[in-house]
């Protein structure tokens, strides 16, 4: 193991390169006399941001003879959470999108275009006209890339601001002392040198952990390293019950196709052929919100109606016609032909629930600001925004379209503060021997003489798919904690093949294993913990929702090998719960 | 199927020369190359070493030479290649190690062509206007993943280390073209250097290789006709 350390200072340091990291980064960059750095363990345009695809959420009111409001959309939104979203920061996602899309057209996003030249924009799943009356067209796009524009173009702003990128080193521990985060420590791929950033602000825009299942969406690159990092320094992570199950993946492979198929009047139909959203969602049907329709695909698949006797329903979007399909959805039709051999003009595509999103992470005020308990404690220095933050705008289930947004919103307004923040604070004090306790671990998993990484992970997520899934009941839950306990005691022990320093792809997957254990132990936990049924979180043992009771968002902190519950409450501003129709 | 992989080899730190080395897999033919090469690093050699990340063609990480053409692993079907794969890392830049190559040229080329959108405008309220047709004129160029399969596919760039190479001039097509857009000037200056779109000499290999489907042979024509006659 290398003992080399390089020392670094930057007022500020954002860890990711995806859109929330890209976004921050930008607005750091747009602020005079801070110097920031963006940490990616890839290159930044290989992050995950570029494989959303159907839009990016915002009421321009482009499209629709109605018009659009943002409150409208946020009642959508709070509605989708399932009423646990906090509404003081569902308005500023909601008001701020509509500013936020108009500046990423300003820096050059190639959306789609209306035939009067305005910004495109589609339906979407939950979202609705006139308080949940019909669906709206909010959705703005850019054909079914929307991510991989995002993405680019921020990456583009980037370039232009001149950025400083540290491409391909991974953070492998944070600095923090007491209530204030002090920096970074990262091991440079290449050459696995170690670099202790020294920083005043931390964000951490990390993305997601759906690789803890085995069907999902997410790259192998999503194994939430930051959540892991973030709870060994003792700090809680916040409504981790809830991850959503997408309804459409394309089947036994997990790669999404987008809500946006559905949006352009794409339906889902059972062995038998029938439209069977019908039934489930009478007004919004196929573009009920996602829990809802991962359930219901579920349930036909249950009773016997799935696709030829498999796990799958079928997607079809025959009657949309190649034109429709080839200018709008060209890459799932791209995806469909390369891997399953279906051109979607032709035939139905094979679909079942894909793991795709956590709605939970890292607890956040409105600004990107790390919150050390439920009382609303601030860390100073140290930020989340994206995927891996919980403001909480998403409760207890995302809408499609609003990641995409959530990313771009909450990552401007963390880089903003943290270059407020940077300018106000001093650099805190680092030991000299900061770099040592990623070194010790880092160390252990080379030296490692117990079982394979892929031998834990393949067990993991087995058993995470099997009782932490769309469906959850007590007996299984408590199987599920049982078992990641001990996969958590078999990878203290885990062997790697690869001994050598440079570009030690072997050490570093073992590495994002211990993070994935953290988070599945974490999601089982607070799944077992919470006994209701809300949004993405189902228990068929309390099938229905408990405002009573439950109405209050989970805080966890780890405390040695245990968890330790603590709750926040709701922020109710213009919305009181009722019951959830579709 | 019992599929066999060759794979060449290289820790330039360690190794006198590269090597091929060999795997056997148990695969699907519906499996990816990338599942191949998952397997063999998950559960016979976690020493083999390369870049992916999204497996499904759009995140531009895993660019290799699979049986002597450029392809992404994970676009790259067991059956469309057979039982026996050859894997080797992209030629022209410098291997890091085995199939993982530097890739810093790669993206120092790609910022000479400034890419990204040039308008001193001030923005309006709401968004800029652009047609249809428009914003059709430059399409195909926005689906580039920066993969670099073209550039490593090409032999201009692999004999002149000083050529910008396919994918950034495809990066200043995407902005040339775009209506909204008014750095085209100094874009061209740029790349009527020596360096820059004349290195180019319609060999069609980066159209060939590109994953996404790029008519990038065209693309360049393209800038190279707007080098010379100017406008859109």
């Amino acid at each position: 193991m290398s003992t080399r350390v390089e020392y670094h200072q930057l007022d500020a340091v954002v860890v990711g390169g995806g859109g929330s990291g890209l976004a921050a980064a930008v607005y750091l960059a747009r602020q005079p006399g801070i110097r920031a750095g963006v940490i990616s363990k890839l290159y930044p345009t290989r992050s995950h941001t570029g494989t959303a695809q159907g839009g990016v959420g915002a009421a321009l009111g482009n499209c629709d003879p109605e018009g659009d409001s943002w409150e409208w959309h946020m009642f959508d939104t709070v509605k989708g959470s399932d009423y646990l979203a906090d509404q003081d920061a569902v308005e500023i996602l909601c008001k701020e999108a509509i500013d936020v899309v108009y500046e990423l057209e300003h820096m050059g996003l190639p959306f789609s275009r209306t035939p009067d030249g305005r910004i495109a924009q589609r339906r979407f799943g939950g979202h609705a006209v006139n308080f949940g009356e019909k669906p709206s067209r909010r959705a703005c796009y850019a054909a079914d890339r929307t991510g991989h524009m995002i993405l680019q173009t921020l990456y583009q702003q980037c370039v232009k601001h001149n950025v400083e990128f540290y491409d391909e080193y991974q953070v492998v521990d944070l600095l923090v002392e007491g209530n204030r985060c002090n920096g970074v420590v990262a091991i440079e791929i290449e050459t696995g040198t170690l670099h202790v950033f020294h920083a005043k602000a931390v964000l951490f825009a990390t993305g997601g952990w759906g690789r803890m299942f085995e069907i999902t969406s997410n790259a192998v690159t999503l194994t939430g390293d930051a959540p892991a990092l973030i709870w060994r320094c003792g700090l809680p992570l916040e409504d981790m019950e809830f991850f959503q199950i997408h309804p459409t993946g394309i089947y036994k492979l997990g790669i999404l196709i987008t809500e946006g198929v559905r949006g352009e009047g794409g339906v889902l139909r059972n062995s038998e052929g029938e439209r069977f959203m019908e039934r489930y969602a009478p007004t919004m049907k196929d573009l009920a919100s996602r829990d809802v329709v991962s359930r219901a695909i579920y349930l036909e698949v249950k009773e016997g109606r799935g696709v030829d006797g498999r796990a799958c329903v079928n997607l079809d979007a025959t009657h949309l016609g190649r034109d429709v399909i080839e200018e709008k959805l060209p890459d799932i039709a791209d995806f469909c032909r390369t891997y399953i051999g279906v051109d979607p003009a032709v035939d139905p595509m094979p679909v079942q629930p894909t793991a795709h999103y956590a709605m939970g992470g890292l607890p956040t005020d409105a600004d990107g600001r790390h919150l050390a308990d439920a009382d609303g404690t601030i860390v100073d220095g140290l930020y989340a925004s994206g995927e891996c933050a919980c403001v909480s705008v998403h409760g207890a289930n995302r809408l499609g379209t609003n990641s995409l947004l959530d990313l771009i919103v909450f990552g401007r307004r963390a880089g903003l503060h943290m270059g407020a923040y940077a300018r106000g604070a001093d650099f805190g004090e680092i030991p000299a021997d900061a770099a040592d306790r990623a070194i010790e671990q880092l160390e252990r998993i080379r030296e490692g003489k117990g079982e394979r990484a892929a031998v834990i992970r393949d067990e993991m997520r087995a058993v995470m798919t099997d009782h932490v899934s769309v469906f959850r009941e007590e007996p299984g839950l408590e199987k599920a904690v049982e078992k990641i306990k001990e996969l958590r005691e078999r990878f203290l022990t885990v062997k790697v093949d690869d001994k050598s320093e440079r570009f030690n792809l072997d050490v570093l997957e073992a590495f994002e294993l211990g993070c994935l254990l953290d988070c599945a132990y974490s999601t089982a936990t607070a799944a077992r913990n919470r006994t209701e049924s809300r949004g993405a979180h189902y228990r068929e043992d309390c099938p229905k929702r408990d405002d009573g009771e439950w109405l209050k968002h989970t805080f966890q902190h780890l405390r040695g090998n245990d968890v330790e519950f603590s709750y926040k409450p709701v922020t109710i501003t213009r919305f009181e719960p009722k019951e959830r129709v579709y | 199927m019992r599929v066999r992989f060759e794979i060449k080899r290289y820790d330039p730190e360690v190794d006198e020369a590269p090597r091929f080395q060999t795997y056997e897999v148990e695969l699907e033919e519906t499996d990816r190359v990338l599942d191949g090469l998952n397997e063999i690093r998950w559960r016979q050699d976690g020493t083999l070493t390369f870049r992916r990340s999204c497996e499904h063609g759009i995140c531009g990480s895993d660019a290799m030479r699979i049986n002597g053409r450029n392809r992404l692993a994970c676009k790259t079907l067991i059956r469309e290649v057979g039982d026996r794969v050859r894997v080797e890392p992209i030629l022209g830049f410098p291997v890091v190690r085995d199939l993982a190559v530097d890739q810093r040229r790669f993206f120092r080329n790609y910022r000479s062509v400034l890419p990204f959108l040039i308008n001193e405008d001030p923005a309006p309220a709401r968004e800029r206007l652009q047609s249809t047709e428009d914003r059709e004129r430059f399409d195909d160029t926005t689906k580039c993943i920066l993969c670099a399969a073209c550039t490593t596919a090409c032999p201009s760039a692999w004999g002149d280390e000083a050529f910008v190479g396919p994918a950034a001039i495809v990066q200043a097509h995407r902005f040339i073209f775009d209506s909204r857009d008014q750095g085209a000037g100094e874009r061209l200056a740029r790349l009527t250097a020596r360096s820059g779109v004349w290195g180019c000499r319609t060999v069609f290999n980066c159209t060939m290789a590109c994953p996404r489907d790029i008519q990038v042979t065209k693309a360049i024509a393209e800038v190279k006709r707007a080098a010379i006659i100017g406008g859109r």
